[in-house]
Formats: C-alpha cells, sequence, structure tokens
C-alpha cells in the first residue's frame, strides 16, 4: 500500500508556486519541522516568517502580511490555532477579509498519545461558525496538490486541516477537486458514507467489506466542510441512510452539518460516527480510530447495525 | 499643519463625538476624547494617507487598536473626505456602516479592530510586508492602556524587537483609568516604560495633549532598527471639564445640556454635519 504524508504534499507544492509566485509567504510558530517547512525556510528567506511559539501574534502578522497584498500561509499545529487564536482568526482575517489560509496541520487525533491538549477535534465546529472562512479537510496527497492550485489564487480566507502521518493514496495525480462540490468516489444503493479527511479512507474500506456481503454503499469525499456541498448530502440521502464519518467530536463537525441540511431538506435515516463528547481514549491515532469504530471494520459494523434493522 | 491649526481641528473633532455619542446614546466619551490629540497629529500632518492614496501600496498605514474611541476617529476620517460628513449622523444606527468600532467596510479603515490586543501583531504583519517589499511606508498603532494587559500585545513587542521593524509605531494612550477604576488598581502597569524598553523598544513618554510635541516626536524619529514606543500621558474625557479624568464617563453618554457644555469648553459653535 502506497502512503504520503499530506503535509509534506503541502509543503513541496507550496515551495514549488513560492518560487514562482513572490507574494505567496509561509509563516511558522516554531513549527517548520513538524509542519516540513524547512526547505521552504532555507530556500526562500525573504518569503519566509517565523513567529515564534505565539499563535495569536502569528495569525496578526499573516492579517497585516495579507494587508500589504501578500498571500500568506500560516502553517502550524491546527489544535494551537483553532482553539488559541480562534479570536485572531474570526476578527483580523474572516471579519477583516484578509487573505490568509490557516494551515492546521497534525489535526485530528494525529498526535495520538500527546493527549486532549494536542488534539485538534472541534475545529471543523469552530471553523464552519465564522462567516468568511472556507474550510477544507483534505483526504490524501494527490487532493491535497489539488487543493493548492486553487488556494494560492483563491482570494478567500480558508482553514485547512490535514493529518500528520503518512495516509493511504485514494487519488491519482490530477485529483478532482473543485471547492465546495464533493467527490463522489464509488456508488450504491443501499446507503451513503460522507467522509472527510482521513476517513475517507476507512470509508472506501468498510464499502469493500459490505460489498462481500452484498451491501452496496456510495462513499463521499466532502473535502469542503464551508461551504458544505447540499446537493451531494441531497444525493446521498436518496439511498435512505446517510452515515457520516469524522475525526472530528460528534458536536458540530461534517455530521451535524449534514444532519443540518437533512433535518431542512430532506429528513433522513442516519449515523453520526466520530470522537464522543467525553474524555478521550489514549493512544496513537491508529488505536483512537480503532477504539472509537472510525475504521472500515468499525464503520462497516455500524451499517450493517443499521440495514439489518 | 501647525499645532495651533491642528489643535483647532482636534476639538472641532471632539465635539463631533460627543454629538454622535449623544445622538446615537451609545459610545465611549472617555477615551474618544483623550486620543483625539493623538490621531489629529497624525491624520492632519504625520502620516501619508489621504482618499486619493487610501489604495497605494505606500500609504501609510494606521490600526486603532482601541478600537473603541471610534466616534473621534471616524470625525477624522470624515472630515478628511474619506466619506460624507453626514454619514456621521448615522453612527451606531440600524444598518449604519459607522458603528461602535472601526471596521473595514469604510474607506480609510484598514481593518475591523476592537477585540483588544490584536492591533500591534497585525501592525507587526504590515511592517515585516514593508521591510520585504522594500515599501517606505510606516506603520502606526494606536492603543489603550488597559489594553496593555492582554497577552498577545507582548507576543506581538516581542516580535517587532525581533525584526528591528524600525518603521512601526505603537503610541500608547496612557489615561491612567479603565473600565472599572485606575489602571493601578485593576491591573499594574508601572514600571511602563521600563517593560517596553526591556521588550527592546525605543521608548518615549509625552504629554498626549502637546501638539507641538507630537510633531517634534515624529518628525524626528530615526530608524534606529528599534521600533517606536511612545506613551502618552492623556486625560480621559479631555475638554469635557465636567467629565475629565472620572472613570464612569468611560462610556457614560452626554445629555443635551453637557453637549452644549462640551462645545463651550472646546471653543466650537457646533457641528457642521447636522
Amino acid at each position: 500500500m502506497t502512503t504520503e504524508a499530506v503535509r509534506m504534499s503541502f509543503t513541496a507544492a507550496l515551495l514549488e508556486a513560492a518560487k514562482v509566485d513572490s507574494n505567496i509567504f509561509a509563516l511558522a510558530t516554531d513549527s517548520r519541522g513538524s509542519v516540513t517547512l524547512v526547505d521552504f525556510a532555507e530556500q526562500l528567506l525573504n518569503q519566509f516568517v517565523e513567529c515564534g511559539i505565539a499563535e495569536q501574534d502569528a495569525v496578526g502578522i499573516s492579517a497585516g502580511l495579507a494587508n500589504a497584498g501578500l498571500r500568506p500561509f500560516l502553517c502550524g499545529p491546527a489544535c494551537f490555532y483553532s482553539m488559541r487564536s480562534a479570536e485572531q482568526i474570526k476578527v483580523d482575517i474572516a471579519y477583516s477579509h484578509m487573505n490568509v489560509k490557516v494551515i492546521g496541520v497534525s489535526g485530528g487525533v494525529s498526535y495520538g498519545a500527546l493527549g486532549t491538549s494536542h488534539h485538534a477535534t472541534q475545529d471543523i465546529a469552530l471553523m464552519r461558525a465564522i462567516p468568511g472562512l472556507e474550510v477544507y479537510l483534505p483526504s490524501d496527497g494527490a487532493q491535497m496538490r489539488a487543493m493548492l492550485k486553487y488556494l494560492v489564487q483563491s482570494n478567500v480566507p480558508a482553514y485547512v486541516r490535514m493529518g500528520r502521518g503518512a495516509v493511504p493514496i485514494i487519488y491519482e495525480e490530477e485529483a478532482p477537486f473543485t471547492p465546495g462540490k464533493a467527490n463522489l468516489l464509488l456508488e450504491g444503493k443501499d446507503a451513503a458514507i460522507i467522509a472527510c479527511g482521513e476517513t475517507v479512507y476507512h470509508s472506501l474500506q468498510a464499502a469493500q467489506i459490505l460489498k462481500h456481503k452484498g451491501i452496496n454503499v456510495s462513499v463521499y469525499d466532502m473535502h469542503t466542510l464551508d461551504p458544505i456541498d447540499k446537493v451531494a448530502i441531497l444525493q446521498a440521502a436518496e439511498t435512505g441512510f446517510v452515515v457520516t464519518v469524522e475525526e472530528h467530536s460528534v458536536n458540530g463537525g461534517l455530521g451535524s452539518a449534514v444532519a443540518s441540511v437533512l433535518a431542512q431538506e430532506k429528513p433522513t435515516r442516519m449515523k453520526i460516527l466520530g470522537l464522543p463528547d467525553e474524555p478521550l481514549f489514549n493512544g496513537a491515532s491508529g488505536d483512537v480510530f480503532k477504539h472509537y469504530g472510525l475504521t472500515g471494520e468499525g464503520i462497516a459494523n455500524a451499517i450493517l447495525l443499521r440495514t439489518e434493522e | 499643519m501647525d499645532a495651533a491649526c491642528i489643535a483647532i481641528k482636534a476639538n472641532q473633532r471632539r465635539a463631533d463625538a460627543i454629538t454622535m455619542i449623544h445622538r446615537a446614546n451609545t459610545g465611549h466619551t472617555g477615551g474618544s476624547l483623550s486620543v483625539l490629540d493623538i490621531l489629529s497629529v497624525l491624520y492632519y500632518d504625520v502620516m501619508n494617507v489621504n482618499p486619493e492614496n487610501r489604495h497605494d501600496v505606500n500609504r501609510d498605514r494606521f490600526l486603532l487598536s482601541k478600537g473603541h474611541s471610534v466616534e473621534g476617529y471616524l470625525a477624522i476620517l470624515a472630515d478628511l473626505g474619506f466619506f460624507p460628513k453626514e454619514e456621521l449622523r448615522t453612527y451606531s444606527q440600524a444598518g449604519s456602516r459607522l458603528i461602535g468600532h472601526p471596521t473595514n467596510k469604510l474607506p480609510g479603515i484598514e481593518m475591523c479592530t476592537g477585540a483588544l490586543g490584536h492591533g500591534l501583531a497585525i501592525g507587526v504583519g504590515m511592517a515585516i510586508a514593508a521591510k520585504r517589499l522594500k515599501r517606505p511606508y510606516r506603520t502606526f498603532v494606536v492603543m489603550g492602556d488597559g489594553e496593555q494587559a492582554e497577552g498577545s500585545v507582548w507576543e506581538a513587542a516581542m516580535a517587532a524587537a525581533n525584526y528591528q521593524l524600525d518603521n512601526l509605531f505603537a503610541v500608547i494612550d496612557r489615561n491612567g483609568l479603565q473600565i472599572s477604576g485606575p489602571t493601578e488598581d485593576v491591573m499594574a502597569l508601572e514600571n511602563f516604560k521600563a517593560k517596553w524598553e526591556a521588550f527592546g523598544w525605543e521608548v518615549t513618554e509625552a504629554d498626549g495633549h502637546d501638539i507641538q510635541g507630537l510633531l517634534d516626536y515624529f518628525h524626528s524619529r530615526k530608524n534606529d532598527k528599534k521600533p517606536h514606543c511612545l506613551i502618552c500621558r492623556t486625560i480621559k474625557a479631555k475638554g469635557l471639564p465636567f467629565a475629565e479624568n472620572r472613570k464612569d464617563w468611560h462610556h457614560k453618554v452626554p445629555s443635551q445640556e453637557q453637549v452644549q457644555e462640551g462645545y463651550r469648553a472646546l471653543g466650537v459653535k457646533g457641528v457642521e454635519w447636522l
């Protein structure tokens, strides 16, 4: 199985883009190593700003750079940007319409056994609630590269969350990516899985398991969390059973967003799979996924339980 | 503009501010009046920004980090022609662009401010951009003294010194009062000058109502690889004898009679936009 870390795909593509466009800046908060921005900082020193361990300051500095016409990509741990500097993202970036891309790496439970302080499992809820800010969760390296082509020319601020470890490849190169339009990866009539980020791979695994049991499910990659793709959600509802899978709290994330659309426009049976609203199980990222049934097997079991009802 | 003319302008803007606050029945009287001489010196003389060059990449940048002192600021922008003076009538009315904190929906305002402790970091970004892009503009950030309790101010102070941003000015309206009382009772700032010096800034203390002194300060700064901090001793609600240095005038609204008394004290006949 070929794997690739999305953050490395991102930084390699950003470096190439920034060599061509000197307005592209990268900022870090003592995070150039964890983000994998070391090459960028060495090769494009004039386009790199080290902010030290100061996320609030870093967001403000990014907004100031954007005011001067630059295209800053602010890169660091998702857990700190999405919460400690949430107010700066709201006011200095979104409310002020400053074209900053906040790149939250090691999102979700990527940091695993480092514990809750380092998990970003509320970021979708927080960032989706801020008007004027797009929210993306790429599912693999190829999609990240396609997304970056959009991000470097877009004038709308965005929050992009990606994981830390290498993840299986889902797309061939030239992955299809249209902002706000989910990718339908598998088509089935018995149920539909809507996933985002790293859970897309596990949802595809679940679909394989279910196929052997004679259950055919659709799988959507909802790479854009805001604006959410209502058309895809309503299409998924045609199967009569929609399952959402996310590496995020079940409060306010992908499941809540899909439920909000369905409850108002097409009430449909749903199951929201994610992290419960309680202190989380400790372990590496894979252990946490397994514990909460976010692996292929866990997702397949959840669907089997409901389809057999 | 010479100091005497700026002083007249500043008092006219004070009259505008108290009139706006009275009409809207809401506003921040004390801080708006304490900072007005500083803002007037910057906008009527020091800064290279006006309605004609407001999109020029080389315009000077200004941030009112103490965004609640918005009324006098809006009055200056209107007086300079960034938007029609008559629009001051709409301050805090339903649907108006003129609200209780600066928003960049309005021409002349760079950023939305008002959440305290944000402005200096943004200013650091603007100043770094000028250095990297080799642009001559300067960045001016006006903060309140109560605001200095925000930790993010000091994150930005550290970054400004780290990047030797001698094109950045932090101007502090040291009126000594915040909403709950004297700053030294709420969260002591002193020795305030030493704190800024310890963070690597060139620090100057001044009388924030001495317009000639402020002009001399801004016109004599040299680029010496240190960011500039000007601590301005000011009087909260300056110009309103019945309100000066009283904490309850942080956001108290003047009555019609008090507005008239204010006009007399300021030597102003009235406002031209009513």
